[in-house]
């Protein structure tokens, strides 16, 4: 740890610059540390923007810290906006024509919405949703309006459209897929959310894409149309077809002629130590791209929260230990919310699989909770769950995947997997029941005895 | 909102303003037979003699009554105080019984009406207003809105409700006086149920398990679909109702003293007051039966049902406090203060409490063997602090008032006596804990935000730290309003209940520890 005294800076105060700064400080006291960013001063909970607008929270409850966390743990915050970086000089140039010098850069810029150019898409009151200014301008735009459309079915979209309900304003929903997010979720899933959707008086498209945005003569969004021709009156448009690494402002023309320049696709292309093309340049998060997906089920630009806190652990274990250990993600989990339906999912569970691969499905018969888990025909091995309506522990499944427990296996023991709360419905034994029926075997779970019962002791 | 909505807004908001003003209606008058009736005998005399002044005038309002009274006795008490003449001053206080049996009002004479005119318009609104919401709505959390609400984000609403809560309370405690109308309209009751006139403390019984039954029905609406947070409320309905309201009752009935089987010392903080004792002793099988009971409740069920359960046996499932915060307090859960420096200051007021409590008890018991000799003086002087200071301004006033200012747990979470003592057998010896879901969480801040004790959930769940924490009262909110199904109470082994350093599923490069 002969690192200390330098000055390491961390453009992007998100969830993967402030967990490697958090770490590089708990490793080493001496270093100075600066978190840059230009959205807010304070580390805020992006995934929580949704809650602001609809009233459950405030700015200040989606700060995971308390503000006095960043002087006691001397991270120096700088709110502004980064220009330039000057790579040759090791400097960052800002908007407002300050600037700063760094010895160890760390990049963590995030991402920013997708706009595929579709004509109008700079109206007023059309934009996306990522940022604190995002939710400043959705509040402004939002204000009395009789209809907003939301165009791209994804994760965003949908909570897009959810904070739109919670203030009743009507909602038309634009999917250009079959199913609600079909290229993630296998039918069944996806046929559930469409449901879903539709019991909360969206008005969900399918198959519908967007042809072209309308302002009016003040350059303000008043209509929609679709690729069948059909015109939707609206005073705001949700643009959610994904989003891309926030890298634009990195893309260097080397002014003088040593001057290093930064190698980006479509994000900061790292390797597995998030080492970028620059010495002492490193970049995590939702704005790195690996130059090499690092399992087969790796995407190569990881642009969820989790991953993000785990490339900022990994980062900063390397920059204040003398061994550095590369990236190596665990078992796939992730989670979402659709509306009132909770999802989960662990390992590896695409929307087609080939036929090595098995389907276990169960479905509660209110429609609302769902169950699947794919396994390997050959051995029974199972490789990936999906549950919806049903939250399950993710110990049990990162150990059941990790050491390739069998199907049935995974069946008996169900009711330790459960993670709902106490007196909800016990969805294991409706689950094995269908199994037992399914294949004509008779699994029992195993049996807890009164006494347990009694004093809710886990199975 | 629906046209039935507003209408229950309506008659409860006339209900409420008729409960307010019914106090200063109706006439006073006193004469000598209701004196003789409603003072002890040793005080007969003296006191129809101090109050002649008053017999067979008409008042036109309790306050000129109240204050002519007050002027009367006073003069009379401050004399003997002057001369130090101690044993003749009058200590009891006559004022609340005296000015009830002089109301002329149209209250006594028709109590039903009013009682229905005031309470009853209030019950069936707030019904009218709770039974249809969230209707033809899914399952799932409801709180859209809250901090755009001004009745929940300490808007000019919630200012309003909370003054009149504190106004109340203060009335209640110190000048019930000022409220016999409304212990009038409550008497048929009373008698009914206990063959007793009603006091101030029925008519706070009475409307403090309404309270919790009504609003415990909008738990149903409002949580509906979750099977915890749903027989949780059936459980504080049913004990307030049962065991709060009308066993007590009952029990007068049947010539025992009132008793609450449920309340626990040091909550009960009188419990070893010599009149309850004298009382219960004196009580023949039940009493004793309520004594040892009590007595067990202390020194085994606490512990037991807390190792078993955690504190939310009691505090989220059968406290009358909890009972209160959990349906009418549940509104303003999230203004609960989560910094660090309330955590700080929570810890050292509800111990503080604890170790008053305890002291009292102590010197009270040591008292009541010793007969008397040594700490008579100092025992009193501990009883009317503690029950100024922490029955009454804190429990009542600042626990109940406060709930539009600081949220629903005042009370349990800076003064109760008992939830201390629950609480350091929770956080050392239990098998109670909330488990953290691995690496689940996403830091949104929904449970800190919802945890009416104050607990920065998110802290622990982010760093996936199960949270074993003496104050939480097992809600179960934090986990109801989790988007990624993060959270879940749990009782179980005690091993690996509190991971102090936990290392978060899904990173295989470093075991990291917090
Ligand atoms: C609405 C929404 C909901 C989401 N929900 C979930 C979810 O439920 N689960 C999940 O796993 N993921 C979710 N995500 C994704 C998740 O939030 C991101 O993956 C994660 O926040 C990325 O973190 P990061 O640290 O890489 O970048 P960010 O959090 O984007 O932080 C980057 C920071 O850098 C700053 N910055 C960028 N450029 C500059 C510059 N030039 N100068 C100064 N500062 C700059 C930005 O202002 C920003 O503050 C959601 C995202 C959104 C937008
Ligand atoms: S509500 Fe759930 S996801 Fe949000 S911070 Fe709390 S534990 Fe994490
Ligand atoms: S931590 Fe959760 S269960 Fe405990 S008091 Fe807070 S909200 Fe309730």
């Amino acid at each position: 740890m002969n690192k200390s005294h330098k000055h390491i800076v961390i453009i992007g105060n998100g969830i993967s610059g402030v967990t490697c700064a958090r770490y590089i400080r708990k490793n080493d006291e001496g270093v100075s540390i600066t978190i840059v960013s230009g959205e807010t001063e304070h580390f805020f909970s992006r995934t929580a923007l949704m809650y602001i607008y609809m009233g459950h929270m405030k700015y200040e409850h989606t700060k995971p810290y308390e503000d006095w966390f960043w002087e006691k743990n001397r991270l120096d915050l700088v709110k502004g906006w980064v220009e330039k970086v000057d790579f040759g000089n090791k400097k960052l140039n800002f908007q407002n024509g300050k600037t700063l010098d760094y010895d160890v850069l760390i990049l963590a810029t995030g991402s920013k919405p997708n706009k595929f150019g579709w004509p109008g898409q700079d109206s007023i009151g059309v934009q996306g949703l990522y940022s604190y200014q995002d939710l400043e301008s959705m509040e402004k735009h939002t204000q009395n309006i009789n209809r907003a459309v939301i165009v791209g079915g994804g994760l965003i979209g949908i909570e897009m459209a959810e904070m739109l309900k919670s203030r009743d304003i009507p909602v038309t929903f634009l999917v250009r897929e079959k199913n609600f997010w079909d290229n993630i979720l296998p039918f069944e899933e996806s046929q559930m959310i469409n449901r879903h959707i539709k019991e909360h008086h969206i008005d969900l498209r399918l198959e519908t894409e967007l042809h072209e945005i309308i302002p009016d003569e003040s350059g303000r969004v008043k209509a929609i149309s679709t690729k069948t021709g059909e015109v939707i009156v609206c005073q705001f448009v949700g643009l959610t077809a994904g989003v891309s690494p926030n890298v634009d402002f990195l893309k260097n023309n080397p002014v003088e002629e040593n001057e290093p320049s930064l190698q980006i696709q479509r994000g900061i292309l790292v390797n597995a130590y998030f080492e970028t093309n620059i010495p002492d340049i490193y970049a995590i998060g939702d704005c790195a791209e690996f130059q090499e997906a690092l399992a087969s089920d790796r995407k190569n630009i990881e642009q969820v929260w989790y991953t993000g806190r785990m490339h900022g652990e990994t980062l900063a274990h390397n920059l204040t230990h003398q061994k550095s250990v590369s990236y190596q993600p665990g078992i796939w989990f992730n989670s979402a919310k659709f509306l009132d339906i909770e999802y989960q999912t662990y390992g590896h569970v695409p929307p087609f699989w080939d036929e090595y691969i098995g389907s276990f499905y169960w479905e509660h018969q209110g429609g609302k909770a769902c169950l699947r888990i794919l396994y390997q025909k050959s051995d029974m091995a199972i490789v990936g769950v999906n549950a919806f309506g049903w939250r399950l522990r993710h110990e049990f499944f990162d150990k059941a995947i990790t050491d390739g427990w069998k199907l049935e296996k995974v069946m008996v023991n169900l009711n330790k997997a459960n993670f709902n709360p106490e007196f909800f419905e016990a969805f294991h034994r409706d689950v094995l029941k269908k199994y037992n029926q399914e294949t004509g075997k008779q699994l029992k779970v195993g049996k807890t005895s009164f006494l347990k019962k009694l004093i809710g002791s886990r199975a | 909102m629906k046209t039935i909505q507003k209408i229950g807004l309506a008659l409860f908001i006339i209900g409420l303003v008729g409960f307010s003003l019914l106090p200063f209606i109706g006439t006073y008058q006193l004469e000598k037979e209701i004196v003789i009736e409603q003072v002890k005998d040793i005080h007969a005399e003296n006191m129809t003699e101090i109050l002649s002044p008053m017999f067979g005038k008409e008042y036109g309002s309790n306050f000129a009554f109240i204050a002519d009274f007050n002027t009367n006795f006073n003069a009379y008490n401050d004399q003997l105080k002057s001369e130090e003449d101690w044993d003749n001053v009058i200590w009891d206080n006559y004022v609340f019984p005296i000015t009830k049996a002089a109301a002329q009002g149209p209250v006594s004479e028709s109590p039903y009406f009013y009682l229905a005119i005031t309470i009853g318009l209030a019950v069936l609104g707030a019904l009218l207003y709770i039974l249809p919401l969230h209707k033809g709505e899914t399952d799932g959390i409801k709180n859209d809105g809250i901090y755009f609400s001004s009745m929940k984000s300490r808007g000019i609403l919630g200012i309003i409700t909370g003054t009149w809560l504190i106004l109340f309370y203060i009335i209640l405690y110190w000048f019930p006086e000022y409220l016999t109308n409304l212990v009038l309209m409550v008497d048929p009751l009373s008698m009914a149920l206990s063959s007793n006139p009603a006091s101030q403390w029925f008519l706070y019984g009475f409307i403090y398990t309404l309270a919790i039954l009504v609003m415990g029905i909008r738990m149903f609406r409002k949580y509906k679909g979750n099977a915890y947070q749903t027989i949780r409320t059936v459980s504080v309905m049913f004990f307030q109702l049962a065991f709060a309201f009308l066993i007590p009752e009952i029990l007068v009935l049947l010539n025992m003293p009132w008793h609450d089987f449920k309340n626990i010392w040091p909550l009960d903080y009188s419990f070893f007051y010599e009149y309850r004792i004298d009382g219960m002793v004196s009580s023949g099988a039940l009493g004793m039966f309520m004594l040892v009971w009590g007595i067990i409740l202390i020194v085994l069920g606490v512990p037991l049902f807390t190792y078993f359960y955690g504190k939310r046996w009691y505090c989220s499932w059968v406290c009358g406090c909890g009972g209160l915060a959990e349906t009418l307090g549940d509104p303003y859960r999230q203004l609960s203060d989560k910094s660090l420096k309330a955590w700080k200051i929570e810890r050292y007021m509800v111990h503080g409490v604890l170790v008053f409590a305890v002291v009292m008890t102590a010197v009270t018991i040591v008292n009541y063997f010793m007969e008397f000799g040594l700490l008579g003086q100092a025992t009193d002087q501990l009883h009317s602090i503690y029950g100024f200071m922490i029955g009454s301004a804190f429990a009542g006033v600042i626990g109940t008032g406060f709930y539009p200012f600081m949220g629903n747990r005042v009370w349990c979470r800076f003064g109760c006596p008992l939830a201390a003592y629950l609480g350091i057998v929770q956080r050392f010896k239990s098998r109670f804990r909330i488990t953290t879901n691995g690496g689940q969480c996403i830091s949104c801040g929904n449970c800190s935000t919802y945890c009416e004790m104050g607990i920065d959930v998110r802290w622990y769940a982010q760093r996936g730290q199960n949270i074993v924490r003496a104050s939480c009262v097992g809600c179960g909110v934090c986990s109801a309003v989790c988007p990624r199904g993060v959270l879940k109470l749990e009782n179980g082994e005690e091993a690996g209940r509190l991971n102090e350093l936990p290392i978060i599923i899904g990173n295989k490069s470093i075991s990291l520890k917090s």
